[in-house]
């Protein structure tokens, strides 16, 4: 290895000792030397897993995805029956992780900007009770806040016949939240219409209003237009219809309510404890990225007579945001891969269907890498929504 | 109860392990001057510690019944507790000379993870557990239900298969270890728990409130637990297999650990050649052992069903009925082949 250093040396004629004290020859050596040892780790690693596998005659390969199951999962949200695949397990697995990790996400980002506004409250009694809010949830390990909102959610919620009725036909009780369940008609896809028209509409309502208030100065209620317009157009659409839509409700069975649709216990505290345990992060990254404006911004905008609630949502916020987004994004990553700890309370994610799919079929190094590669994927299209929208936010030099 | 091949596999082609079974176990274990037995981390009646940190149990007495034979002193037995992943390989590194530990018997543990079974000290079966107040009296009126289940165990695809088969509903909620899976169904997440029988009725009695819950007759599946040895050692697979035949002839034959002695004495040609007081006999030392090892088993052991009776019978806080663990001529499986 020594050799394959010198000899990329031009200066053949040097001798070695000068070699020795060559900082760059020094370096090139180290740098070969770091990759031989890596490249022989990974070479051992790989070979031995290999010869093991075969001694302990495993097949190896993905061919056993097209297996059959054999087992049930109880949340699911496409069909599923112990007669499909493994592959279709896993895919079930997926898509509750990526359930759970997305409503996580938009649930914790909500309470987060809340807390994290409410920590900067002039009112003494708002203030504190969001730092303790923060300081709570900050320093409990997330498996701890998983465990204790499911033991809250099945010991403290009513058994299965003294269910909590709830308005619009819905339950709660330790088997989970129980709802009616939409049937589609046959015109339904028109109330989708309808909301695709309204959103349409208001993105131009918006820019149109924006566009008029640059070169009138004249402004425009788009917010509050917007609203209205994609809360009314399909409600309106459904009564002309005469109501498309009709509900399943949740009926008392013999053991539990049955029909209608039910969120689980074990996603429901396990969707609480990672929205309310980021949140906490959120909000001092949110509290951070405001007191990080200077204190300037603020009396300019007094100065000029604008509302306290226009300074903060025009002046404070954008360009506190620019500050909160690259930190915020990694918070996200975390409760994507906090929603691991599914496992804990049986929520049937992906690691907990893999490990099922593992132990039946004993292909754990194929299991190990679906987890890795879907984990992955998903950290990096987190992180590459959230670069996108970083640039977008970022500050536009004139 | 029996995470499926996953856990040996795993942990042998990590660790690089499946270490070839030294030549004589039975030597080894002389030399060291106890046998070491793998068992459970806690289930009652089978392998439990108490308070002192004294086992007790059906599998326990079997490794006392071990060193009864080898050594001719019971309390020559040491246990190490192995979850059901760490099992396998501790018994393929040597950790553990025999594994105790309610294992069930199957084709693959016999093949590919390089086990010996024969004998079954316990035969057991799926079985479901619910609250007495559901007033249910059978599985099949189970439909719509919530059951608690242990991840990646044979049980949980007996389970999906025994309610497909009988065109059944349910509700699984799958929990990586079994006291999460219990408590769940404790706090009434589910109507029903499953798991072997005979783990079922250890649970109970570690629930908030154990009279209110009921085993359901039904067993969907077949479970034998037996002791399994490292393949390649004839000697030691013979002596541990006959330890638990010798119970067995002993009950047969009417050898209690109180009578044994009188027994010896005075008994027949069948029962004197089986506690080796038979004129000649070479059937102990044929097996590596003394002739009176037959003896030392039943008296400072039990006979099989004196040892079930004491550890998991009627009388003790399991309750469990004999069943399909009766002798053979009184209507269970339990038969031993003869001692000549």
């Amino acid at each position: 290895m020594a050799g394959n250093a010198l000899s990329s040396e031009k200066s053949g004629t040097k001798s070695v000792s000068s070699l020795i004290y060559d900082p760059q020859a020094r370096g090139i050596f180290y740098q070969i030397l770091t990759v031989a040892i890596i490249g022989l780790l990974v070479w051992i690693f790989t070979n031995n897993t290999i010869h093991n596998l075969q001694k302990a005659n495993i097949a190896s390969g993905f061919d056993f995805l097209k297996g059959r199951a054999g087992f049930d999962i109880g949340q699911s949200l496409i069909a599923y029956t112990s007669d499909a695949t493994y592959g279709r397990a896993l895919l079930v697995g997926f898509l509750n992780t990526l359930q759970v990790a997305i409503l996580g996400i938009i649930t914790a980002s909500i309470i987060g900007f809340a807390i994290g506004i409410a920590r900067l409250s002039s009112n003494w009694l708002i203030a504190k009770i969001a730092q303790v809010y923060v300081e709570i949830f900050r320093n409990i390990p997330p498996l701890l806040v998983i465990f204790f909102w499911y033991k809250g959610v099945i010991s403290i919620l009513p058994q299965a016949r003294s269910s909590i009725a709830l308005p619009f036909g819905s339950y709660l009780n330790n088997r989970g939240f129980f709802f009616p369940k939409f049937i589609w008609g046959d015109n339904a896809w028109l109330l989708l219409a309808a909301l695709a028209v309204a959103i349409s509409a208001s993105v131009f309502i918006v820019r149109w209003a924006r566009a008029r208030q640059m070169a009138t100065g004249q402004q425009f209620r788009s917010g509050w237009t917007s609203f209205a317009l994609i809360i009314a157009l399909p409600l309106l659409t459904f009564f002309v219809l005469g109501s498309p839509l009709t509900f399943e409700f949740p009926v008392a069975g013999k053991f539990n309510l049955t029909g209608g649709s039910v969120l689980g216990p074990e996603f429901i505290s396990l969707y609480l404890a990672l929205s309310f345990y980021t949140a906490a992060f959120i909000a001092e990254i949110v509290r951070g990225g405001i007191r990080a404006v200077s204190k300037g911004q603020t009396e300019a905008a007094n100065a000029l007579g604008l509302r306290p609630s226009v300074t903060t949502r025009l002046i404070i916020v954008p360009q506190a945001l620019r500050i909160i987004i690259p930190p915020l994004t990694s918070q996200y990553l975390n409760l994507t891969k906090n929603s691991s700890l599914a496992v804990a309370v049986g929520f049937s994610d992906l690691v907990g269907v893999g490990n099922t799919v593992l132990n039946q079929s004993g292909q754990a190094i194929e299991i190990v890498a679906i987890w890795l590669t879907v984990y992955l994927s998903l950290s990096l299209t987190t992180a590459l929504v959230m670069n996108w929208f970083n640039a977008k936010m970022a500050l536009v030099e004139r | 109860m029996k995470k499926t091949l996953l856990s040996a596999a795993v942990g042998a082609a990590i660790l690089g392990a499946a270490s070839a079974a030294s030549a004589g176990t039975l030597q080894d274990v002389k030399a060291k001057g106890f046998v070491t037995c793998g068992v459970s981390q806690g289930i009652p009646g089978f392998s439990n510690p108490d308070d002192k940190g004294e086992w007790s149990g059906i599998d326990v007495d079997y490794c006392r019944g071990i060193a009864a034979a080898v050594f001719g002193d019971a309390k020559k037995a040491k246990f190490v507790a192995l979850s059901s992943k760490d099992r396998f390989p501790a018994l393929q590194s040597g950790e553990v000379d025999v594994l105790t530990r309610n294992t069930t018997w199957t084709i693959s543990r016999d093949t590919s993870l390089g086990f010996n079974f024969r004998t079954v000290n316990y035969y057991d079966g799926q079985g479901f557990i619910v609250k007495k107040s559901l007033n249910v009296k059978s599985a099949l009126e189970l439909s719509g239900a919530a059951v608690c289940v242990q991840q990646g165990t044979t049980t949980e695809l007996n389970l999906a298969d025994y309610f497909k088969a009988n065109n059944l509903q349910y509700n699984p909620v799958v929990f990586e270890k079994e006291a999460d899976a219990t408590s769940a169904y404790d706090a009434g997440r589910c109507d029903v728990y499953t798991t072997d029988q005979s783990g079922l009725y250890a649970i109970r009695l570690k629930m908030k409130a154990p009279d209110e819950n009921v085993v359901l007759p039904e067993v969907i599946s077949k479970e034998p637990l037996g002791p399994a040895v490292r393949q390649g050692d004839d000697q030691w697979f013979d002596v541990v297999s006959w330890v638990h035949y010798a119970m067995v002839n002993a009950e047969e034959l009417g050898i209690t650990s109180k009578n044994v002695d009188e027994m010896k004495a005075k008994g027949g040609p069948d029962i004197k050649r089986m506690l080796g007081s038979e004129e000649g006999t070479k059937i102990g030392t044929d097996l590596g052992l003394t002739n009176d090892w037959a003896y030392n088993i039943v008296k400072l052991v039990g006979n099989y069903g004196e040892v079930f009776e004491r550890t998991v019978g009627p009388n003790t806080p399991l309750k469990i009925q004999r069943g399909l663990n009766a002798l053979w001529n009184k209507g269970g499986l339990q038969y031993a082949p003869p001692i000549r």
